[in-house]
């Protein structure tokens, strides 16, 4: 069985607590990374597994970061270089990391699913990195870091999707903790890459771009691919920067603070235009850079900082008061570490 | 509440049961005498004229039925022996209250030619636990390219001729291979899909795919196979034979085909259709993962309809075994397909009849007489001369499924730690007892 608060498998079913108290340690974590010195002990001992079955440059660099800055042993493993490209099943992959006695496996996957299913096997804590257009709770966690650190208190606030939403992980755990903290959101993207009944989701869906991103305060851009199954699912890059692309002549129409996000990698021309990509609107490196944090916050969160050690050496550094800036949700004293999970 | 013996006599009065009959579509109290395998006498108010030497075996309390009648089941055999083989599945069948199976073809080497069919029937006798028959494949290979030779299959025995899993793609050659079928009399199974549209596919299309994340197959793809298939029937006159239907459209367009078109086509539910929803999905469980998959309440709804007026003539399981090692893999890795054989009966049951949809001998006319007669299969009926192959039940039974009950090599069972209501308590195959279930334990025997 899965144990409650022990994974990280989805945004879906948490609540506004639970995320805030990931954000806010995230907050108190950032503080690490301006120092000259960017390590503390907090999870020494602590042994992760980053299983990447999937080819990934950004979220697995993020993660081990991460990881390292909180002075974690990691290993990472990736498909070319494991046993399942020997024909081992995923069932014996997984019961070999368990008995290797490891404390927290990251996990990447093309398939959904895959994390629920190791998490349904093994003892140590499971942190999805993405799995196919499932979740990418990490993702959605940095985004909602971001925009916090924008907009403030998110309630309220008008969120805007666009691109390929029904292949896009990145979309369904966006939503998901959009709505766990009460912002609005559209999606917008071509019919063809608009998931069934996704409005049962919370969410608005529009196909006049205009019209999805004229009040947004924020816009979040997907990665579009043209091809599924070797159908086509659009007619190319021209028809689609026509009516989806994000270019300086559309955030013309948008309230001018509203700011544009993208999960990476980009298609400069096809979903977002190379000016907007590199010019003042976007805050699409600040989503890297707070990718380090919000994934330290989240290793320290579940792979259980406290359990082992002094609370003194395990606890996250406290935020200084001139960080927690007016606007922002102030922390807790000492975050909560078995609470909220 | 269980029966009092070890085996049966070669001559024997199964007494003070009630007696379903699906011919009749009633139930009464009744005695049936048997002998060497056969009907002798169905008697009803102690009338039965059986000599006082003749053993009696009492039956009080519990039902007794023709024993049932599942036109789709994969039994593995040859070729994927370590999923099921043809005594697995026999014994499966018979803890399931079936007396009468037709494998699909779909082994390795495939059923198209006729020495195969012979050797699987050969094989079914030898283990005798259950008529064993099969339909033989459409196309060489299933691949959908050159017809098999229908009249050697039919020789042979095949009961039946489909692709099953692997629609015929090609529609000429589908309506030659029709003609061809129905100049012999054989009826034509289809597992009506338009592949196109189930490409990458791996759960019903609609909100739990989109929550998932899974690659959806939309409930069109279905019901443009279903219509396709009618539609040759009708232009053919071909007596045609659509398995597993899933979704409201493929039930309205047979409803229309039936009533207003008159095309000589039946239709068959599966018990996990009738009971489950793609909700399921949302733990990633392959045991839930089955083509056509798991669709909305509403299409669900439409099936459990289609059951009760007809539209649906019978209930099949599409018993598909696989091995652990196949299913413990990623979900879009995992293969489709999930045993049904031994919980058939209480599911559909638990569906139908204790929600009082059906009577209970009108569950067995789906479950039996139809499907043995649109196959003319032996069977279906209480009536002298006919085999002496019952299911014993009990209606009022609750029990909860679990892998050790199953006597099928694998354990893909979606409905594992369910309760379900009603259970095959004994069957009886051409006179011999061939099951027995184990008696309840005492938690359950307090739920009653």
């Amino acid at each position: 069985m899965i144990q409650p608060g022990s994974h990280l498998l989805g945004l879906e079913g948490m609540g506004a607590r639970e995320i805030t108290h990931i954000l806010d340690l995230a907050m108190s974590f950032e503080e690490i990374l301006e120092r000259s010195v960017k390590k503390v002990p907090t999870l020494r001992g602590r042994t992760i597994v980053n299983a990447f079955f999937e080819p990934s440059t950004r979220t697995r660099v993020s993660f081990e970061l991460a990881q390292k800055r909180l002075s974690a042993d990691v290993v990472n493993f990736s498909t070319g270089g494991s046993s399942l490209s020997k024909g081992e099943t995923l069932r014996d992959t997984i019961a070999n990391l368990e008995a290797m006695k490891v404390d927290m496996i990251v996990v990447r996957h093309s398939m959904a699913g895959v994390p629920h299913m190791l998490a349904m096997h093994t003892s140590a804590s499971v942190v999805n990195a993405g799995d196919g257009s499932h979740e990418h709770p990490t993702q959605g966690l940095l985004d909602l870091y971001t925009m916090r650190g924008r907009l403030g208190d998110l309630a309220g606030r008008q969120v805007t999707i666009v691109g390929d939403i029904a292949h896009s992980r990145v979309a369904r755990s966006n939503i998901w903790g959009l709505r766990a903290l009460g912002a609005h959101v559209t999606v917008c993207g071509p019919r063809t890459m608009m998931p069934k009944r996704v409005e049962d989701l919370g969410v608005e869906v529009e196909y006049d771009l205009l019209r999805a991103i004229r009040k947004a305060d924020a816009i979040n851009v997907l990665r579009i691919q043209f091809e599924r199954h070797g159908t086509p699912n659009f007619p190319n890059a021209r028809e689609y920067m026509r009516l989806f692309g994000i270019t300086n002549e559309v955030l013309r129409h948008t309230k001018p603070e509203c700011f544009v996000m993208h999960p990476g990698p980009m298609n400069r021309g096809v979903e977002i235009s190379p000016e907007v990509a590199d010019g003042p609107r976007q805050v699409i490196l600040q989503q890297v850079t707070n990718g380090v944090a919000v994934r330290m916050a989240v290793c320290y969160q579940f792979a259980g900082g406290v359990t082992q050690g002094t609370e003194e050496e395990s606890a996250p550094p406290r935020v200084p008061a001139s960080r927690a800036a007016s606007g922002r949700p102030k922390p807790g004293s000492a975050p909560r570490v078995a609470a909220g999970a | 509440m269980r029966l009092d013996i070890e085996s049966l006599e070669r001559e024997h009065v199964l007494t003070h049961a009630v007696l379903v009959d699906p011919q009749k579509r009633t139930q009464a109290g009744g005695e049936i005498w048997n002998r060497d395998g056969e009907i002798v006498e169905v008697a009803y108010d102690g009338s039965c004229a059986a000599p006082t030497e003749v053993p009696r075996v009492d039956l009080k309390g519990l039902f007794l039925a023709p024993g049932l009648v599942d036109v789709h089941v994969h039994f593995r055999e040859p070729g994927q022996e370590y999923k099921e083989d043809i005594e697995s599945g026999s014994r499966a069948a018979a803890a399931g209250g079936f007396t009468s199976v037709v494998m699909m073809p779909n082994t390795e080497p495939a059923l198209d030619h006729a020495s195969v069919v012979r050797s699987v029937l050969e094989r079914g006798r030898d283990v005798g636990l259950c008529d064993i028959q099969c339909a033989g494949a459409l196309t060489l290979g299933r691949a959908g390219e050159s017809l098999a030779e229908y009249e050697d299959l039919r020789a042979a025995g095949a009961s039946a001729l489909t692709d099953d899993g692997s629609p015929v793609v090609d529609t000429v050659l589908m309506r030659r291979a029709l003609e061809h079928a129905s100049m012999l009399g054989l009826v034509a199974m289809v597992h009506s899909e338009e592949k196109a549209l189930s490409r990458g596919g791996h759960m019903h299309e609609g909100y739990w795919s989109t929550q998932l994340g899974i690659p959806g197959i939309p409930a069109a793809c279905e019901e443009i196979g279903v219509a396709r298939d009618v539609l040759l029937a009708r232009e053919t006159g071909a007596a045609l034979h659509v398995a597993h239907v899933s979704t409201r459209g493929a039930v309205d367009i047979l409803r229309l085909a039936k009533r207003e078109w008159k095309v000589d086509v039946t239709a068959e539910a599966t018990p996990h259709h009738l009971e489950l929803t793609d909700r399921e999905l949302v733990d990633y469980s392959p045991d839930f993962k089955m083509n056509p998959p798991l669709r909305t309440e509403e299409d669900r709804k439409a099936v459990l309809e289609g059951v009760v007026d007809g539209t649906l003539d019978c209930i099949a399981t599409d018993h598909a075994p696989h091995a652990p090692m196949e299913k413990d893999l990623e979900f879009e890795r995992a293969p489709v397909g999930v045993i049904g054989l031994e919980t058939a009966f209480a599911v559909a049951h638990s569906a139908l009849v204790a929600t009082k949809r059906l009577t209970l001998a009108d569950l067995v006319v789906r479950m039996s007489l139809a499907p043995a007669r649109r196959f003319g299969l032996p069977g279906g009926c209480l009536e002298a001369g006919a085999p002496a192959s019952f299911a014993i039940l009990d209606p009022k039974e609750r029990w909860r499924v679990s892998a050790d009950l199953l006597q099928s090599k694998s354990r893909n069972c979606p409905f594992l730690g369910r309760t379900l209501r009603g259970r095959v308590v004994a069957t009886i195959y051409r006179g011999q007892l061939v099951h027995q279930a184990p008696a309840p334990t005492e938690p359950l025997a307090q739920v009653r």
